[in-house]
């Protein structure tokens, strides 16, 4: 019993002190220049089962600006580390259906992580992946209204893998895979913040499906915030 | 002569049958303009249903074009199986009749059994029974029979890689189903061209030379043998090698012969089967920009973003990727895909010209009143109706109902092209008078060959 104790004792301890020892990195991403303006979904509209849950037009939502130019759904994330997953243990992440479409867009998942898709719309839905990369496989589910979550596990490292619904060709959601736990996705107000982050030297990388990409170095110090910002620019 | 021209029925199911085809084809195309070819993940079933029995509360959003591909499918193998087996018996007897009728029997059995392994067996006997048929309806004189497992193979063919781009969720199968889609058009089209009764009027010009004529001086029916006279010289008919007996034996024949002096320049058949492989070329290129599901390439049109040759390194892609906002079609373009835009907008032009050329050379040459010339004309308005639209599918941003539109265009202008070019080879054949000069009463048949020798001299046609 008291082994027991000492062990527990020290795990906590190393735990305590890597936390300790661990930073934070945050940031801002911020849009320079002004995005194309977001289409209607039309198709969502006119559909007899989903275009009676809008009262106005829907609209796409690819870049989600800020009125100063935050930009939002951006993926950030350290490069260049592998094998540091803990997928495997890792809650699932949740993707929804909700009045016929993804909730949320964009979301990210480290590798083996489960990823539940969820129904809850009134309606069928079905529910296909198509990833790039070998080793991820393609699927296509059909999910009906009230039936089980569907569960998805991409093992491979992988920016916006592509899920979607053939049945409402307009709903969509990209999910990206990391192999460690070092990223984070902005949110509208533009800022993001990746936590414990061992302390080191990194290349720090933000993804946005149309305004491309950036990269900087960074430098995390025990116990001290790092800050990155971005700029992507409409061009 | 087996042309089936003393069945109207046959003639009239076939002309349904390509019908019910192009009605297919259009469906095709709604489904993938819309974006929705995998709305139904399952195959043959779906949703988990025999699709014969998918219950209508289930026809929703996407499911409802994809099932209704499924069905319209269905309905257009049982007619082709149906017009490959009536033209299998009406040619045939006894063991041959039956071998044929239950090897296409046991094929459809088989395709009801629903099995992966037995469809890809299937799938593999059909591809290789569809090149033989092809092949031996070009060899064998004086039959249809094979046309007709030639499409039956077709449409098994079809049916399985329909099936396995669902579950193998392969685009490029997708993109041979297209292609397919578009020969096993044409291939129905010819059959409803051969067992019409313009082609066998048409034909019998060309058929009845003294050796065809019996002692009544008339052309034999469908099923009587032709007339064997020893005795009589013949002139010979153009020399065109093995098979010329028959439509695409006497195309393929026609295609290799040098001889010429008739009043349709021989180039002119070739043209017109040149530009039709160059529209069956552009329809694949055009299944290829469609199964990229990256919606369009190119915003614009008669430019391309601005330009008359649109810059495709990779800041400008990336560019162009930035201001493009696709409701449906949301894959990143590529440099290829712009390239592929410009080369099907340019391949439309040379289709435009060759037409345009084709339709004066035809007035030309066969006056304005002749049907070769009033139906390349007919081609070229199609063609240009298809390059319209082509060019509001861009304008409306690939609405579906202008994009299957164009994808219908297609088709049809592919199996006119076809069609044009069968008649047109046929019309380089000599023409023998239908009438030859009556024997005197009481003059043995035999003894007439100087006369009948005159009145069968090759006149060529002006046509």
């Amino acid at each position: 019993m008291t082994k027991i104790t000492a062990w527990l004792t020290a795990a906590t301890l190393t735990v305590g002190v890597q936390c300790a020892l661990a930073g934070d990195i945050t940031g801002t991403i911020t849009l320079k220049g002004t995005p194309p303006a977001e289409k209607d979904i039309t198709p969502l509209k006119e559909d007899p089962n989903c275009g009676k849950l809008y009262t106005s037009m829907p609209t796409t939502r690819f870049y989600v600006v800020g009125p100063k130019g935050e930009l939002g759904d951006v993926v950030v994330a350290l490069q260049g580390i592998e094998g540091k997953s803990t997928g495997d243990s890792a809650p699932p992440a949740v993707l929804d259906q909700k009045a016929c479409e993804y909730v949320p867009q964009i979301m990210a998942v480290q590798t083996g992580q489960k990823v539940v898709v969820k129904n809850s719309d009134q309606v069928l839905h079905n529910v296909h992946d198509l990833p790039t990369v070998a080793g991820n496989a393609e699927m296509n589910k059909a999910q009906l209204p009230g039936s089980p979550d569907l569960t998805f596990t991409l093992t491979k490292p992988e920016i916006f893998v592509k899920f979607k619904c053939d049945v409402h060709p307009w709903m969509f959601a990209w999910v990206s895979v990391f192999d460690h736990p070092y990223f984070a996705i902005s949110g509208k107000d533009g800022t993001f913040k990746i936590t414990n982050v061992p302390p080191g030297k990194y290349t720090i990388k933000a993804f946005h499906r149309k305004a491309g990409e950036a990269t900087q170095q960074i430098e995390v110090k025990a116990g001290e915030p790092a800050k990155a910002d971005f700029t992507l620019e409409a061009k | 002569m087996s042309l089936n021209s003393k069945q109207p029925g046959l003639h009239r199911f076939a002309v349904v049958t390509a019908f019910a085809t192009l009605a297919l084809i259009g469906v095709g195309g709604l489904v993938t303009s819309r974006g929705v070819g995998l709305a139904v993940p399952d195959w043959p079933n779906t949703n988990g249903y025999n699709m014969f029995f998918f219950p209508f509360s289930g026809w929703v959003g996407g499911v409802f074009y994809e099932h209704s591909h499924r069905l319209v499918a269905a309905l257009v193998g049982l007619l082709t199986s149906a017009l490959a087996i009536w033209l299998w018996i009406s040619e045939t007897r006894s063991k041959t009749r039956f071998l044929g009728v239950t090897i296409m029997v046991l094929a459809l059995v088989l395709m009801g059994v629903r099995q992966m392994p037995i469809y890809l067996a299937l799938a593999g006997l059909a591809l290789a029974m569809m090149i033989v048929g092809l092949y031996l309806t070009f060899r064998q004189p004086g039959s249809l029979r094979w046309l007709g497992v030639a499409a039956f193979a077709a449409v098994v063919l079809q049916g399985v890689l329909g099936g396995l781009r669902v579950v193998w969720l392969k685009d490029q199968i997708g993109i041979f189903h297209a292609a397919l889609a578009q020969l096993f058009f044409v291939m129905v089209c010819a059959i409803a061209l051969f067992t019409s009764r313009w082609w066998a009027s048409v034909r019998s010009l060309h058929r009845n030379t003294p050796a065809d004529l019996n002692a009544n001086g008339r052309a034999p029916a469908a099923h009587e043998p032709p007339v064997k006279s020893a005795s009589s010289p013949q002139p010979s008919p153009p020399k065109g090698g093995e098979g010329e007996d028959f439509p695409i034996g006497r195309l393929w024949g026609a295609m290799r012969a040098r001889s010429s002096g008739e009043s349709l320049p021989r180039w002119l058949p070739r043209l017109l089967f040149a530009t039709t492989l160059l529209i069956f070329f552009q329809l694949i290129l055009g299944a290829a920009m469609r199964h990229q599901h990256a919606g369009l390439a190119i915003p614009d049109f008669p430019l391309a973003y601005g330009k008359l040759w649109p810059p495709m390194d990779a800041a400008s892609v990336l560019r162009y990727n930035q201001h493009r906002l696709e409701v449906t079609d949301v894959n990143p373009i590529t440099a290829l895909q712009i390239g592929l835009q410009m080369v099907h907008r340019l391949v439309a032009l040379a289709i435009l010209a060759a037409v345009a050329f084709s339709a004066w050379a035809a007035r030309r040459q066969t006056g304005a009143k002749s049907r070769l010339s009033r139906g390349v004309m007919l081609w070229l308005g199609l063609v240009c109706a298809q390059a319209l639209l082509g060019a509001a599918t861009i304008w409306s941003d690939k609405a579906a109902d202008i994009a299957t539109a164009h994808v219908l265009g297609g088709a049809l202008s592919l199996a006119l092209g076809g069609m044009l070019s069968l008649i047109s080879y046929e019309k380089l054949r000599p023409v023998y008078p239908q009438k030859p000069v009556k024997a005197p009463r009481g003059l043995a048949a035999e003894n007439m060959a100087p006369a009948r020798q005159q009145a069968a001299t090759p006149q060529f046609r002006p046509v």
